[in-house]
Parts: C-alpha cells; sequence; structure tokens
C-alpha cells in the first residue's frame, strides 16, 4: 500500500472527464476508461504531485463521511497499479 | 438496455502505404470513393459521444491517408473524448503531429530486422519508424508500440523489445496474430512454432521484470486450451465503424455471413448499439449453446470469438473451436499440423 507522505499525480497522457451519459466523473488513459465514484473523484483531482495522501484523507473528510486514510491508501494503489497515478522515485 | 460503449474504432480509411501480410482488414477493402466524408465522420464522432463513447481510436488503414485527419482529429478531441492514432508512422512529420490533437500514439513495428520488417510489410518501411517515434516523444506524447507478432517474427522479440526501449515507448503491445482478413489468407506462413511461442514467453517474462516499459502480451490462441475472450462481450464495451459506414459490433464481423450489419448512413448509431440484429445476435449469455451454456468460464471468454467460430465451424453460435471443450477443436489442430510455408503473400493496395 502506498506511503502517506506520498505525493502522487497523473499519469502521462491521463485525461479527466465529466461525462454526461454515465453522470461520473471519469479518467481516460490510453488503454481504458476508469468511471469513478464521487470520492474517488475527489482524490483523483487531488493527485497534483504536491498533495500528500494523508493531507488528501484530511480534506475528504470535509466532505464525507467515514473517510479512513487507508481507503485513500488502497485506491491510489490501485489507481497505481492501472498507471493512471504515478508516484516519483 | 445494454450498457453504452466506451470506444469507437474508427476505420477511417482502408489505404495504406504498408501492405502487411498479417493484416487484419477484410480481403473486400473500401475504395477511396467509397469513404464517409469529413462531415459524415464528425456526425459519427457526436452521435458516438451522445451514446456514451469516451475513447476514439483513429485507425485504418494509415489515418494519415486521409487529408482531412486534423478536421476529424480536432472535432473528436473537442468532444472531450480520449483521441488515440493508431498508425504506422509512415508520412508522420512533426509538422503533420503538430496539426493533430491527440492524446496518444499507437505505432506500429513490423520487425526489429530492418530487411525482415520490410518484408513482413511488404514495403520498404522500417527506416521511417524510429523517425516517427521521435516525433511523438517531441511532441511530449506517450506512445505505445504495437507488434503482431507470427513465425516470421518471433525469434527477434528479444530485439524487438531493445528497439521499443530504444524508441523511447511508454508501452509495448505484443500481439499473437490474429487470423481474420489477410491473416487468415497468409496463416501458413504465420502460425508460429510451440518452440517460438515458449522462447517468446521466457522473454516477455524477463523483459516485464525488468523494463520501464508496460508491457502486454497477447497470446497466440489456436495453442492455448482456452479462446481469447471477445472483448469484454459482444456489444459490450466497444464499436467499429468501418471506412464505408458499416457499423460492426467487432473489427471482424465482416466475415459473419447473414449478420445483417446496418450502416451510420441509414440509422442512426444509437438505434444500431441498442437495437439492430448484428448487436445483439450474441449480446450477454442467452445465445450460448452447450458447453459454454453451462461453463463457469463465460464471464471470462464468453465463449471467445465469434468470428473465429464462423470461419472455422460455418456457424457463429458455436464454442469457439479453439476451446478444448469445443466438439469442434479438432479443426484447429487440423491447422496446427498443416505443413508451413514462407511466403508471405502482401495484401492488396486499397484505392
Ligand atoms: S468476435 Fe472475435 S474478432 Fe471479434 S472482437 Fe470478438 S474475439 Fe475479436
Ligand atoms: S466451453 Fe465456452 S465458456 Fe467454457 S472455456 Fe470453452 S469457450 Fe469458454
Amino acid at each position: 500500500m502506498s506511503d502517506l507522505f506520498t505525493t502522487p499525480r497523473l499519469g502521462k497522457g491521463v485525461k479527466t472527464a465529466y461525462d454526461q451519459t454515465r453522470d461520473s466523473h471519469v479518467v481516460l488513459f490510453p488503454e481504458g476508461v476508469l468511471v469513478l465514484n464521487e470520492t474517488a473523484a475527489a482524490v483523483v483531482g487531488m493527485c497534483d504531485g504536491r498533495t500528500t495522501i494523508a493531507q488528501m484523507a484530511e480534506k475528504l473528510a470535509e466532505d464525507f463521511d467515514g473517510v479512513r486514510v487507508d481507503d485513500v491508501a488502497e485506491l491510489v494503489t490501485r489507481l497505481i497499479a492501472r498507471r493512471v497515478v504515478v508516484t516519483d522515485g | 438496455m445494454a450498457e453504452p460503449p466506451f470506444g469507437l474504432l474508427a476505420e477511417l480509411t482502408h489505404r495504406c502505404p504498408l501492405r502487411c501480410g498479417y493484416c487484419s482488414n477484410p480481403l473486400e477493402l473500401v475504395r477511396r470513393d467509397a469513404e464517409l466524408s469529413t462531415a459524415e465522420w464528425w456526425d459519427v464522432f457526436d452521435q458516438a459521444r451522445e451514446l456514451g463513447v469516451l475513447q476514439f481510436h483513429l485507425s485504418g488503414g494509415e489515418p494519415l491517408a486521409r487529408k482531412d485527419l486534423p478536421e476529424l482529429v480536432g472535432h473528436a478531441s473537442g468532444l472531450g473524448a480520449y483521441v488515440n492514432l493508431v498508425t504506422s508512422g509512415l508520412g508522420l512529420t512533426a509538422g503533420r503531429l503538430a496539426e493533430l490533437a491527440v492524446d496518444h500514439v499507437q505505432l506500429s513495428v513490423q520487425d526489429a530486422d530492418p530487411a525482415n520488417a520490410d518484408r513482413i510489410a511488404g514495403v520498404k518501411g522500417f527506416a521511417h519508424k524510429p523517425a516517427a517515434a521521435r516525433v511523438v516523444k517531441e511532441a511530449g506524447l506517450p506512445l505505445t508500440v504495437n507488434v503482431v507478432l507470427h513465425r516470421q517474427n518471433l525469434d527477434h522479440l528479444a530485439d524487438i523489445v531493445a528497439l521499443a526501449e530504444d524508441m523511447g515507448a511508454d508501452r509495448l503491445e505484443l500481439a499473437n496474430t490474429q487470423y481474420y482478413g489477410w491473416a487468415l489468407r497468409n496463416q501458413a506462413a504465420l502460425l508460429p512454432t510451440r518452440t517460438q511461442l515458449r522462447q517468446a514467453e521466457d522473454v516477455v517474462r524477463e523483459a516485464k521484470s525488468r523494463s520501464r516499459m508496460e508491457i502486454v502480451y497477447v497470446i497466440a490462441d489456436y495453442h492455448e486450451a482456452h479462446p481469447k475472450p471477445c472483448m469484454h462481450g459482444w456489444g459490450a464495451r466497444q464499436l467499429t465503424v468501418a471506412p464505408n459506414g458499416d457499423v460492426l459490433p467487432c473489427p471482424a464481423a465482416t466475415v459473419i455471413e447473414g449478420l445483417g450489419i446496418e450502416n451510420v448512413k441509414s440509422r442512426p448509431l444509437r438505434e444500431i448499439w441498442h437495437d439492430s440484429v448484428s448487436f445483439n445476435a450474441f449480446r450477454g449469455f442467452d445465445w450460448m449453446g452447450e458447453p459454454c451454456r453451462g461453463c463457469p468460464r463465460r464471464e471470462v471468454d464468453f465463449g471467445g470469438c465469434r468470428c473465429q467460430a464462423f470461419q472455422l465451424t460455418g456457424n457463429a453460435a458455436n464454442t469457439d473451436p479453439v476451446c478444448s471443450l469445443s466438439p469442434h477443436r479438432g479443426l484447429v489442430d487440423l491447422v496446427l499440423r498443416r505443413p508451413a510455408a514462407d511466403a508471405l503473400a502482401p495484401r492488396e493496395v486499397a484505392r
């Protein structure tokens, strides 16, 4: 699982968009599309290469109930596995 | 009602400077005068986006053969979708790429050995590939190198991986040949040996463990016990529009006789996706007979390829004959026992 102080950012060639048809935020990348739920969309929106996972969880807790930092880290790990998000080093 | 599609494969033209013997374009190529016009493609893109398409794969033939490619790309990109250019690289200069608002480029490579690459392509094209890759990298775009694998290049796989690395590829897609169109005609010259495949798997495993590239390997289904999955199921995720506007559930679907393929000039895309006979023919699981119907793998491979079932057994609703549970598996084994050939017939030139 990702370290809480890593600062993920979107991978090269990865685009985010809002899709009216599915009424969802989506991530578009070379080999696919991810349809995001609200929290995932918020996390992806914070993948700017400056915000740490710990800070993301803090921010999220302002808008959503029951946010756990471990869940955020796990989500980021999954995004890394799909090469949607990268971390330096 | 079916879920909306994610991707559109737009085969803008069948014209191409290369004449690859493994080409999966249909034997009957669409002529230039039958291609959709600029405005007709715009309309297809609008309808596709409206329907839910988020990824446009602009392919062919060679999409650069369309003079209006900048207008086509610009339109697709303006819809907020992801635009992927699938190209041979011939004609891809910095000047031309600068006019194209694409998000990603997929560059085909025939082999790492220049003379053999040119032989496979039927044309002297290899020298253009590294230059095309450079142009893509200099534009700051992600680059995928695509290689179709077969008997005539599998022995060079390690060099191919090294070439893709030198080109600065972010992804490398290594796909064993699928036998449709021209590839089926050249099957005896393309079918690999088991030894070649075993060695290739070792090369891929080693490369995956150390390369910074993302490497995708698509197996040679004839040599497997189970078929490759049909996309994510028929009419589930993606649709193809052929150069003349025919709307296909899969790029190879023209081989299935009597499928009732419809054209975007005579029916809205949305209706074709949701209501047409061709898109509903093999959607979901109801069309399946045994052994697929009761098989737990049906959610994984969707009974395999409909086109292959039709080509080998004459009935597109049969289990893919590649499957070891298919009563027709003997047909595939028969093909595997046929003597190999060396000569590749280059595909025809579309005019
Ligand atoms: S029917 Fe066959 S060729 Fe067509 S998408 Fe499915 S697996 Fe591929
Ligand atoms: S029987 Fe059908 S579902 Fe089962 S593995 Fe074979 S092709 Fe796939």
